[in-house]
């Protein structure tokens, strides 16, 4: 029997082959005399479907197909942290310096640097019986982040040996005597297929928020940490700024970022911000805790299908850890694209917009391997993978499929909306249009980490926000005259809201990050404004000396106050506030 | 390269030509048809099993049969030959010379594809490039390297605007190798020769290469255009250094004539039965402009789309706009008002403008006063919508203001000259001037020291 299949037809990104011996469903195999890069997609009888993860120009049938018999995976081991992938985990800028400027194919090359030697710490000692997902030992992989090596799936035993100092990461570190007697070398490389799910010991629930500093994401729809959040919204609505946001300001320990079917420029941005971004705690470079995962718009469709789950499986690694992990995928519709290309070339029976009928089931698998957790390991590390996608609905219409098999999963929906955009309120975040779900899960840790009043402030700011909806339409019927003072009141301050707080410039170096306690006293300053026109108002100040307080343009400022100064600033505001309302009611004779 | 010959057409349906019997021959390997009488056309291979390659056609198959019609598949993809002589010169939409010079002597024949540049390589664009136009340089820059399409509709003057950029198009402070590639896809004569002509009274034209696939040339055809001119753009601007500006027009040909294939080879059809795969396709046209770290040339794309029915959201647009770095958007009733170039800048958007303005580069205050021009205008479009219903009376003072600055940006600001070429200085300068029926406390989102060194107020109005 011969060893390879033959293609017999080639149609883009789809070959088929026939012959392959012990051909399996999702193998990795190579196609054709350069030895792309495929996987089988689909067997009938003697013909095996293959996505290749490459261009597939100049293929010509008859020539190999080989499988490897070994499903699509990633390679795990310190080194990981601070790449640029491709779809399917080949170093960017090694295939740069292989072969220049412009990507070619057929290229073979690991995904880690098999020949850098790194300095093992053992964490455990000879003769301890040790578990899957115990932690052998550390290596320093970023000056930020410590590798945990643990023992991999299946293995249990006692630890007969290990090993201390230069190691590189296919050299055995230990040798675990199992009860059956065996003894298994284990090194620091692992391999895991992507599709598939890495295991935990428990999920949890979430309780924490994972903080963003951006202002309407945090107090208004917060993420938990292993929570999951989507981002729908038409083209230049400020998906992808959100989503660099959320990579350099969240208080993740890992960040996966994966730039899927998009531009080449925003990738070129990120490798050019994030290296002098600093991390907060220890003042170096964001890149150090950062993957990233690019597989460009011009890029072979295959590999952006496969690049999500290469995203995914790099955090749940991280996570296992014991690290707090959050992945961005920007934009999970042009890997439903890439599903249906790939679908639409099977032939399958197409379902809504062409997308197979399966478009949901993946959407979910996706999301669901987010959570807190508790990892393997007798130290009940606790852990989490926040998944946080962008989703790109033709002609910004939510009805579409993508959008809603995504909502069916996921918590928190950030709408962003185009009107918002063009009157240049970013985030374009509608506050009325989206929601979290966490907000129950976590209310407990506002009031015990910010402040008690935290979840009371969010409501009402929520609510003038609401009323002044409604407002607005009254005034669109019969003119701002027919409102009462107290009414237009509710209609400054919710403009205050929204310009003064809402509003957050991603480019300012002051606005772009919001501390937690600097939005409680934002929102309270505001509310204050509120209070306290409300009081005037009753003791007969007029209207218009209310909305011209002097007091209102410092408010619009606070949000350009760096975080250190600002209880000082916000204690002088929040003065200045009270002395002019004091003094314009002492002008009409009232008392304060 | 051994060139397979074969005489067995099985089937012609619409673009599409299936041959029977083939063997040897490669996914998109390039085809040639010989007709009976001596005439040759030209195709590419779309799909190819052991037994037959299904074969586009890039022109018509009027006069093809299953008989008579020798087949030759020749071994490599479709090229471009290319050499420094490439410009000043005019193509067809297949590459070949349509002026009547004889054909260029290649340096080297360049695969029109294209090969996926390397995101790693990529130069982040931050060098501005100022247009001249105020609608564009003062509030949605373009950027060398960036790609910003215009959206434009039947009857507005895109090709005007295309042609003012062409030609007023400069770097601050520099002096460099500037060039132009354009392509036409499926526009009239007419327009085209509009180009042509400005070119020449600009003397660009030595600067310039032209690939015309004008109304009534191959439909599809078209798909290989824009493809051709950059190849062409690449060419020049990686490997001579030079800077290239791209122009495109019509994107909607374009992707009718992808949308015509795709149909006769009964793909399941997504939006408005443009093929799923438009997202895609599009990509790697659009993806090609850019820098490349440490080279010094580089492409800046310009695509010019008609948008059917003037709707943004129809899969031509709003496809582009997923690829591009923000886009120009042409508005009718701007146009019925006489204001030209009628860009309205609301949903005109240009993405890499942060980078590419500020100290240094433009001037200090660009970022915040556009920020404050938008912002201004936004409101008095808002107030001019709320009076058309409740009539002026019902504005208060503010209102009115607002409104008067509406007009006045865009009979001013929006509006210039087809030959006008501003200054951005002169673009800031008369953005504050406008800004000045705008009350002080209302202005927040300039810092106030730029308000005092560019916004020349008079302390009273205050
Ligand atoms: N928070 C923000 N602060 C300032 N500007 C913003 C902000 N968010 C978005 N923008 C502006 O909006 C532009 C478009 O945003 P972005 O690129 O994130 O859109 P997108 O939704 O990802 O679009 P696409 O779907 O086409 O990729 C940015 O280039 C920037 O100018
Ligand atoms: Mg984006």
């Amino acid at each position: 029997m011969s060893k390879e299949g033959q293609i017999i037809k080639i149609a883009g990104p789809l070959v088929v082959a026939r012959g392959i011996p012990r051909a399996r469903m999702f193998d990795v195999v190579r196609v054709g005399k350069e030895r792309l890069i495929g996987e089988i997609l689909e067997i009938r009888g003697d013909n095996a479907s293959i996505q290749v993860y490459e261009e597939t120009g100049g293929l010509k049938p008859r020539e190999p197909v080989e499988s490897t018999y070994q499903p699509l995976s990633v390679e795990l081991a310190p080194g990981i942290l601070g790449n640029i992938y491709d779809g399917i985990q080949r170093p960017l800028d090694l295939i740069k310096a292989m072969k220049g400027d412009f990507i070619s194919r057929g290229i073979e090359l690991p995904a880690i640097d098999h020949e850098k030697e790194w300095n093992f710490k053992p964490r455990v000692k000879e003769g301890k019986e040790v578990v899957a997902g115990d932690v052998l030992g550390v290596v320093q992989e970023t000056e930020i982040v410590e590798h945990r090596i643990l023992v991999p799936f299946g293995i249990k035993g006692k630890i007969k040996k290990i090993r201390e100092g230069k190691v590189k990461v296919e050299d055995t570190i230990t040798v675990i005597r199992t009860r059956e007697g065996k003894e298994k070398e284990v090194s620091m490389l692992q391999r895991w297929p992507v599709r598939k799910m890495r295991p935990y010991k428990k999920q949890l629930n979430p309780e924490e928020p994972l903080i963003t500093g951006q202002r309407v994401i945090d107090t208004f729809f917060p993420i938990a940490k292993g929570g999951t959040a989507c981002i729908p919204g038409p083209f230049g609505s400020g998906k992808t700024v959100v989503q660099h946001q959320l990579s350099k300001w969240v208080d993740a320990d890992i960040i996966v970022f994966t730039a899927c079917g998009e531009r080449g420029n925003e990738v070129a941005d990120v490798l050019r911000e994030f290296p002098k971004l600093k991390d907060p705690k220890t003042g170096k470079s964001l890149m150090q805790r950062t993957i990233l995962i690019a597989n460009t718009s011009n890029m072979p469709v295959a590999a952006r299908e496969a690049s999500i789950y290469t995203g995914i499986t790099l955090a749940e690694y991280y996570r296992d850890m014991g690290y707090n992990v959050a992945l961005m995928a920007d934009s999970t519709s042009r890997w439903a694209e890439a599903l249906r290309e790939m679908s639409g070339r099977l032939e399958e029976m197409p379902g809504e917009e062409g997308y197979p009928a399966y478009l949901p089931s993946r959407l979910a698998e996706f999301y669901e391997r987010a959570g807190k957790i508790i990892c393997l390991g007798r130290d009940e590390r606790k852990a989490s993978l926040s998944t946080i996608g962008a989703v790109s609905p033709p002609g910004g219409d939510l009805s579409e499929p993508v959008v809603q098999a995504t909502l069916r999963v996921v918590r928190v929906f950030w709408a962003l909306v185009a009107e918002l955009a063009y009157q240049r309120h970013f985030p374009a975040i509608h506050w009325l249009r989206s929601y979290s779900l966490y907000l129950d899960d976590l209310k407990g840790y506002f009031a015990r980490e910010v402040a008690a009043d935290w979840m009371d402030l969010r409501r009402r700011a929520m609510a003038l926000l609401q009323k002044e909806d409604e407002l607005r339409e009254t005034v669109r019927l019969v003119g701002l005259d027919a409102l009462s003072n107290q009414d237009r009141i509710a209609m400054e301050t919710a403009r205050s809201l929204r310009e003064d707080f809402l509003q957050q410039f991603a480019f300012h170096p002051i606005d772009t990050y919001t501390s937690i306690k600097k939005q409680y006293l934002m929102l309270k300053v505001v509310l204050n404004y509120y209070d306290e026109c409300l009081t005037a108002l009753k003791k007969g100040v007029v209207l218009k000396d209310l909305t011209s307080l002097p007091v209102r343009e410092d408010i619009a400022k606070v949000k350009y106050i760096p975080d250190k100064e600002v209880e000082r600033e916000m204690e002088k505001i929040n003065q200045k506030l009270k002395a002019e309302v004091s003094e314009l009611i002492t002008k009409t004779g009232g008392t304060v | 390269m051994r060139i397979k010959e074969y005489t067995t057409v099985k089937e012609l349906t619409g673009p599409l030509m299936l041959v029977d019997k083939v063997s040897d021959v490669s996914y998109e390997e390039l085809v040639e048809i010989e007709l009976s009488n001596g005439e040759r056309r030209r195709g590419r291979v779309l799909e190819v099993t052991s037994e037959a390659a299904l074969v586009q056609l890039f022109e018509r198959a009027t006069e093809l049969g299953v008989k008579g019609a020798q087949i030759k598949f020749l071994g490599k993809g479709i090229q471009l030959g290319v050499s420094e002589d490439i410009l000043g010169r005019v193509f067809d939409g297949w590459g070949r010379p349509r002026d009547d010079a004889p054909p260029i002597i290649p340096e080297e024949r360049l695969d029109i594809g294209g090969r996926p540049m390397n995101p790693e390589a990529r130069a982040y664009p931050i060098e501005f490039i100022q247009t001249g136009i105020s609608a564009i340089d003062g509030l949605n820059t373009l950027s060398r390297g960036q790609k910003l399409p215009i959206f434009s509709g039947a009857g507005l003057p895109h090709i005007q605007v295309a042609a003012q950029i062409a030609r007023q198009a400069r770097v601050l402070a520099k002096e460099e190798e500037f060039g132009v590639v354009f392509a036409a896809m499926g526009i009239t004569f007419e327009e085209a020769n509009f180009f042509v002509t400005d070119f020449e009274r600009s003397g660009a034209i030595e600067k310039t290469t032209l690939f015309l696939n004008l109304a009534d040339d191959p439909v599809i055809e078209r798909i290989s255009t824009p493809r051709m001119a950059l190849t062409c753009a690449e060419y020049l601007a990686f490997k001579k250094g030079m800077h290239i500006l791209v122009i495109l027009i019509d994107m909607t040909n374009y992707a009718e004539a992808l949308r015509e294939l795709s149909a006769a080879r009964r793909e399941v059809p997504g939006r408005r039965g443009y093929p799923g795969y438009l997202y895609t396709d599009l990509a790697s046209i659009y993806e090609r402009a850019g820098r490349i770290k440490e080279k010094e040339g580089s492409i800046t794309l310009i695509p010019i789309l008609t948008m059917p029915d003037d709707d943004k959201t129809h899969p031509i647009p709003d496809l582009t706009g997923y690829i591009t770095e923000g886009q120009i958007i042409l508005q009718r009733n701007l146009h019925q008002k006489g204001i030209y170039p009628p860009i309205n800048v609301l949903p005109s958007l240009s993405r890499l403008m942060d980078e590419g303005v500020g100290e240094g580069k433009t001037r200090e205050d660009h970022r915040e006063l556009s920020n404050q021009l938008y912002a201004a205008y936004a409101q008095g479009m808002e107030i001019r919508e709320l009076a058309l219903v409740m009539g002026e009376a019902t504005l208060s003072e503010m209102d009115k203001k607002y409104l008067q600055f509406a007009d006045e940006f865009e009979q001013e600001f929006v509006s210039q000259g087809e030959n006008e070429d501003r200054k951005v200085e002169e673009t800031l300068d008369l953005g504050w001037k406008l800004l000045k029926m705008i009350p002080t406390p209302e202005l927040k989102r300039v810092r106030d020291e730029f308000i005092e060194k560019y916004g020349h107020r008079d302390s009273k109005e205050e």
